[in-house]
Formats: C-alpha cells, sequence, structure tokens
C-alpha cells in the first residue's frame, strides 16, 4: 500500500511501474498491477507475488518496511481495463496472481455500488494459494448479483465441494454468460492458461474483441 | 527523480550484459508472451500479405508467394517495454528491403495490421536497409501462434510491441499516426536505448 501524493487516478486493471535504485545506480523496473480501486484515492495498492529469482519481487516482499519510499510511474495500460459505466455483464477470469487487476475491478464495481452483474473464475492451485478469500467471500455475501467461484486443480482440503480441476471448455460454458449476452471479459493468468481460456471462448462464439487479456509470464521479476 | 531506495544492492551484474542491455532491460531465457486478446489462428490458405496506402499499384503475396521470395537468417537482441530482453534470438524471414523494392512512394510512415484488429505505427526509414523483416521461422521452426505465427514483423531495433504479431500487410501513410498500443500511451516510436517507454518519453 503507498500513499501517493498527486495520484491523478486510475481505472481498474491498470499496472504501474515500480523503480527500485541501489546506492551505486543500478536500477531495476518492474511491472505491477494495482489492485485497489479508483474510489481508494491517492492511496494505491499492489499485490506482489514473491518470485524466487525476483529481484524485484523479493525486495518489496521481503524488505520493504512501512515508511520506506519507493518509485512508481503510472498508471500505465488502457485496453485491460473496466469502469462500471463500461457496463456489463463482467466476466472476470483469473489465474493464479492473475487475480489482482481482476480484483481491482471487483472492488471497483463493490466500491460504486454498481448494480452490474459479475462473476469471477478464480483458478489456483491450493485453498492456500486463494488470494483476498475473505474478502471476496464477504462482497458475494452483501452482494447477490456478484458470484466468485473457485476451482482448486491440485490439492482440495477435506469436505471440498466446489470444482477440482483446470479450467476446460465445459466450466467455461457453465462459468460464463453466453455469447448472445456479450458479457465483458478480462483473463488474467500465466500464458498458458490465458491462451487456453481465449481460445476456448472464442470456440464458444465469444467475439474477440470482447475477451480482453493479460498475461503474467514467468519473466523472471 | 531517481532516487536511492533503502536497502536495495539489486542482483550481481553479469558484465557482459553491460553495453548490450538497454536501460531498464533485464534479461530472460525464456520467450514470455503478451497479447491484448485471444490469439487469431490464420489458415495459411487464407493468408496474404500487402502493401497498400499511399502506392500507386498496392501489393500482395499469398503465403505460398511469401514463400518463393528471398529468405534470410536473421539473429537479434529483442526488447520488451514491460522490461525483459533477450539476446541472440534466431529467426527466418524476408526482408522489408525485398518487400518494399521498387515502391516508390511520398509516405514517410506506415501502419503494420495485423489479424485479431492490432496496428502498430512506424516510420518507414525503420524499416528499409536491413532494419526489418517479416518472419516466419523461429528456432528453425515454424513461429508459432501465440508467439506470432504464421508471420509477424520484426523490427528488433524498436520495443517488441513495433514487431507485430500476426501481420497481414503495411499501410503507407503520409503523417504519423497512432497504432493500437500506442493510442493507449505508449510511445509513439520506442527506441530501447532512449528509453522510449511511454508518451512523454
Amino acid at each position: 500500500m503507498f500513499d501517493v501524493p498527486g495520484w491523478g487516478g486510475h481505472r481498474a486493471g491498470q499496472h504501474v511501474d515500480v523503480r527500485l535504485t541501489a546506492p551505486d545506480g543500478y536500477q531495476a523496473q518492474r511491472s505491477y498491477s494495482i489492485a485497489s480501486p479508483p474510489e481508494d484515492g491517492m492511496r494505491v495498492a499492489l499485490t506482489v507475488e514473491r518470485l524466487d529469482d525476483g529481484e524485484v519481487s523479493s525486495f518489496l516482499v521481503d524488505d520493504v518496511r512501512t515508511g520506506d519510499e519507493i518509485e512508481l510511474r503510472g498508471p500505465i495500460g488502457g485496453y485491460f481495463t473496466w469502469d462500471v459505466r463500461d457496463g456489463g455483464p463482467l466476466m472476470l477470469i483469473g489465474g493464479g496472481s492473475g487475480v489482482v487487476p481482476l480484483m481491482a475491478m471487483v472492488r471497483h464495481r463493490a466500491a460504486a455500488a454498481a448494480p452490474v452483474p459479475a462473476r469471477l473464475l478464480y483458478s489456483v492451485r491450493a485453498i492456500d494459494d486463494v488470494i483476498y478469500h475473505a474478502e471476496l467471500d464477504r462482497i458475494a455475501a452483501a452482494d447477490p448479483t456478484f458470484m466468485p467461484t473457485l476451482t482448486l486443480t491440485r490439492a482440495q482440503p477435506p469436505g471440498w465441494t466446489g470444482l477440482h480441476r483446470r479450467v476446460d471448455a465445459d466450466m467455461l460454458e457453465q462459468a460464463v454468460w453466453p455469447a448472445a449476452d456479450a458479457p465483458r471479459v478480462f483473463v488474467c493468468g500465466p500464458t498458458p492458461f490465458v491462451e487456453s481460456v481465449a481460445d476456448i471462448l472464442v470456440q464458444l462464439g465469444h467475439a474477440p474483441q470482447h475477451i480482453k487479456t493479460e498475461r503474467f509470464g514467468p519473466t523472471g521479476g | 527523480m531517481a532516487f536511492v531506495t533503502r536497502g536495495f544492492h539489486g542482483r550481481q551484474r553479469d558484465s557482459a550484459e553491460a553495453g548490450r542491455l538497454p536501460p531498464g532491460q533485464y534479461i530472460v531465457s525464456g520467450f514470455p508472451v503478451l497479447s491484448a486478446g485471444p490469439t487469431p489462428h490464420t489458415a495459411l490458405s487464407k493468408w496474404s500479405f500487402s502493401i497498400e496506402g499511399e502506392i500507386d499499384t498496392p501489393k500482395r503475396w499469398t503465403w505460398d508467394e511469401f514463400q518463393a521470395l528471398p529468405k534470410e537468417n536473421i539473429t537479434k537482441d529483442i526488447h520488451c517495454v514491460t522490461k525483459w530482453s533477450k539476446f541472440d534470438t534466431m529467426w527466418e524471414g524476408v526482408s522489408l528491403d525485398t518487400l518494399l523494392d521498387g515502391v516508390d512512394t511520398a509516405a514517410e510512415y506506415v501502419m503494420a495490421f495485423s489479424d485479431g484488429g492490432y496496428t502498430t505505427n512506424i516510420p518507414l526509414e525503420d524499416l528499409r536497409d536491413g532494419k526489418a523483416w517479416v518472419a516466419y521461422q523461429y528456432n528453425g521452426e515454424p513461429l508459432e501462434a501465440e508467439h506470432g505465427g504464421p508471420a509477424r514483423l520484426l523490427v528488433p531495433h524498436l520495443y517488441f510491441w513495433k514487431s507485430a504479431k500476426w501481420v497481414r500487410g503495411l499501410r503507407l501513410m503520409m503523417d504519423d499516426e497512432p497504432g493500437f498500443w500506442e493510442m493507449y500511451g505508449y510511445h509513439m516510436y520506442g527506441d530501447p536505448w532512449r528509453e522510449q517507454r511511454y508518451s512523454g518519453d
């Protein structure tokens, strides 16, 4: 969470560049999705997944303390974005930490109390990998027009009755509004996840221009 | 406005990277994928490459005609605006010098256009003199669809979003116009050595 004096606002789905500078002038930059909604004003939240060989992510997760100053640039990216005025229905499909920009949309929608029907299909390996679990449950409990669905692809806790496989055509046919309803679809996750989901959606008849994608590649960052 | 980040030292630097890695970039060994939408899959029988716009006689090649053009092997470093760079990528394709040979035009810019609706703008002179290709092989194999196959533009001296995936042609223009990412705030030119990532850089 950063206090960003002069932050000019952002759209849900946008990202920032984080730039770190070492004492010898060496710099490392990476892009991170904004997790907070525009309604949070000049307070900007990032959710960073720590990658073992990630020189920026490991610093942000392990070393940053309250009160540190970090150089941010943004907001960046204007395509993978959603505003309540864009309407719906809103279909969000996330794999792993790909849920982060989708969460900004969920939070924006909740903060604006927008009556746009929305669904989130969220694929993770195991229950402990679910980010924002309690918050998603809380938003869903308060709002019958928001429906999150989890699928746990590798390990399920005892008594788990939900989905427990990778996202496939049957799952998407169940989870996604039919193409005739022209849902606005946002897909974010690792490249193979996004490629697979987007291909299936096109096969199910969704117009490619209604499917917006963002890929989190294993880029070492 | 750079200031030293408390506690940050960065990983050990490789001196071999010095002079070869543009500012703000880091090396990857894999080949990340970035696209704004689903990957188009175009049948080779329906594929063609066109040069149109400010040209008296537009040019067009079918896939078979394109394959019959003189081809080149290209080994280049590539630099993505999302900060990754990859050294010594190996491609096979047709030089834009071959495709633009004999094209007499007053145009100074092109808009590359692709299946799926992607576009990107490039000065015409950046496509001439051995600086740009239409590539259809990567590492000796047909270019995979997720990396832009059947064919993509390859303009390695600019950020890689200028190397349009699934490219189907060039529209010659008198004046510069923004393409897809350029309309969303990315730089009109995109020189990695001047770190022209976003408009205003």
